[in-house]
């Protein structure tokens, strides 16, 4: 479960880096959003739809907000620059949400009273299937429109180099917004997502699920949107087995071993072909 | 002096040391995430090193240095393989496993933090500061600080005119991790008590975000950009959180309107009279030379 989680988290990420060469570090601030958002709507007596519709906006909203001031700004200047605006929105998202709703970690009400199906002996959540089946679904729209549509076409070139895009008569500046729209809402779900099967959310809850969310991207190849969910399952398992075989305590050396081995390695990943717009 | 002042200089030391740890990879083009990894190595085996064997505090500073870039120099030969984001990735991973290790060595109390029974106080902390400071400086003057530029510009270039890339690639990693090592036994005894979950991914950040906002072009950066965002929320005197929103928030603006930091090379030759006088129209300057920027 928590492995569709990362691998939603690093499709998100894969978009931006894919497309557009960069490492959106406000990612795991968007997710948090999700997740807070959702949280703070149920506690105000929204109803469930409305409050995960309220999460999904929020988190698209401050998804437009960073490409205002990181991609849009940067684009001419070293390769890193965005990259760090993006790590300053994390820290000023985070911080914000402390500012609002405290520091604590927050409890979420179990939604769907005993919402478990007992079939033949196996108990099946039903907000975690819902969430597996959601995200698969999500993942496979996206990789339907990237190979289908005009606007996917037009983010293709793009990936491919922005300036013979411009130079194509791709508008730059709308498709753009596009993909942080969609990586945010991708972002946002998975914090609902995480929100409502752990039913604990806290301003700083987008740290751990981002870095495993990047580790899952690496691993399984940036760029490539099937790889990253391969990668988000393979560092679910590995986490899983490193608990099992060695305790819990050594979860982040295998997963961040892991991860140093396949980028020294094999920098560009286990899965990658070509980045997202050229095979999705 | 008061004990607030007397921290809140403590601090600047130890930010501003930390700083250039993360100036000299910056320097030569590497983006490094791991640096508060180097300093948690640092602090450690400088806290065990006057706890167990009875070290005076600043010797064993210094092998803190020596033992965070021999650390460096070991792991440099895989981790400089990559190049550009993946390597920022790369010493991210290592920083975490770093972190990870202490949290389970317990001979330097694991998960638990470890107390450091030697002190050190503001003049030891200032004056280790200044050295670094002016062994970097100094370091710059050299011909280092030409080739460690012309790798950072053009590798390919670089490397044309008989620099041997590789080598001042390493170095750079290794000093800055260095650096960055004896910042964290700076840390480790004046405050005593470290613990793993300190040094996280956080520390790294703020310590690069120190040396991009003060800028990368020339050494005064680091010291600017640490001194600027250690002693403008004392100033502002606001809540811990509003702290980090304003950081974030100038950062941002900084970051969209001067990438290139607050120091640059051209304005400090102009501001020191060693730039030609620009012209005032464009079609006079289309017409001169170039001045080469940078």
């Amino acid at each position: 479960m928590l492995g569709s989680i990362y691998a939603m988290v690093a499709v998100a990420l894969t978009l931006s880096i894919g497309v557009l060469r960069f490492l959106n570090f406000s990612i795991p601030g968007l997710f948090m959003i999700g997740g807070m958002t959702a949280w703070a709507s149920l506690r105000g007596g929204l109803p469930w739809w409305l409050a995960i519709g309220a999460a999904l906006l929020a988190g698209a909203f401050a998804s437009l907000v960073v490409e205002r001031f990181t991609w849009r700004w940067m684009r001419g200047a070293q390769e890193f620059v965005p990259l760090v605006s993006s790590m300053a929105f994390l820290l000023l998202f985070e911080h914000l949400a402390v500012i609002c709703w405290g520091s604590e970690l927050r409890t979420l009400p179990p939604l769907f009273a005993n919402a478990d199906w007992r079939i033949a002996g196996l108990v099946i959540s039903v907000p975690q299937l819902v969430g597996l089946v959601a995200s698969i679904a999500l993942i496979w729209a996206l990789t339907l429109g990237l190979a289908r549509t005009r606007l996917g076409r037009g983010l293709r070139t793009i990936a491919e180099d922005s300036d013979t895009a411009l130079l194509l008569g791709v508008e730059i500046n709308h498709i753009v917004p596009v993909v942080f729209l969609i990586s945010g809402l991708f972002a946002a779900l998975a914090g609902v997502i995480f929100a409502l099967n752990y039913r604990q959310v806290q301003p700083f809850m987008g740290e751990m699920v981002g870095l495993k969310g990047i580790s899952a991207m690496i691993v399984g190849g940036m760029g490539s949107v099937w790889g990253s969910i391969a990668g988000g399952l393979i560092i679910g398992v590995v986490e899983v087995m490193s608990i099992g075989y060695f305790g819990a305590d050594f979860v982040d050396i295998a997963v961040y071993g892991l991860l140093l081995l396949i980028l020294c390695v094999r920098p560009t990943g286990l899965f990658a072909a070509a980045f997202a717009g050229q095979r999705a | 002096m008061s004990g607030y002042l007397e921290g809140v200089l403590v601090l600047l030391a130890v930010n501003v040391v930390f700083a250039y740890g993360g100036f000299l990879p910056l320097a030569a083009g590497q983006l490094n995430l791991g640096l508060a990894g180097f300093a948690a190595i640092g602090a450690y085996s400088s806290a065990y090193l006057s706890n167990v064997f009875k070290l005076p505090p600043l010797i064993a500073i210094a092998f803190a240095g020596i033992v965070a870039g021999a650390v460096a120099l070991i792991v440099a030969a895989p981790v400089l393989r990559t190049r550009g984001i993946y390597l920022a990735l790369a010493t991210f991973a290592l920083g975490q496993i770093v972190q990870a290790i202490i949290l389970n060595l317990e001979v330097v109390g694991g998960a638990a933090g470890y107390p450091v029974a030697a002190f050190i106080r503001l003049p030891a902390i200032a004056a280790t500061a200044t050295v670094v400071v002016a062994l970097v400086w100094l370091l710059f003057a050299t011909r280092f600080g030409i080739a460690v530029t012309a790798v950072h510009d053009d590798e390919t270039v670089a490397d044309l005119m008989g620099i041997d890339v590789r080598a001042f690639q390493v170095a750079a990693f290794a000093l800055g991790s260095a650096i960055a090592g004896v910042g964290g036994g700076l840390y480790a005894h004046h405050f005593s008590f470290i613990e793993a979950q300190y040094f996280n991914i956080s520390l790294s950040i703020t310590i690069v975000l120190y040396v991009l906002l003060g800028g990368t072009q020339t050494v005064f950066g680091p010291l600017l950009g640490a001194a600027v965002f250690t002693l403008l929320p004392e100033v502002l005197r606001a809540s811990a959180n509003w702290r980090y929103v304003a950081f974030a928030a100038a950062l941002i603006v900084l970051m969209a309107l001067r990438p290139e930091g607050l120091v640059t090379g051209a304005q400090l030759r102009r501001l020191l009279g060693l730039a030609r006088a620009q012209p005032r129209h464009a079609e006079v300057a289309a017409a001169l030379p170039k001045e080469p920027s940078g």
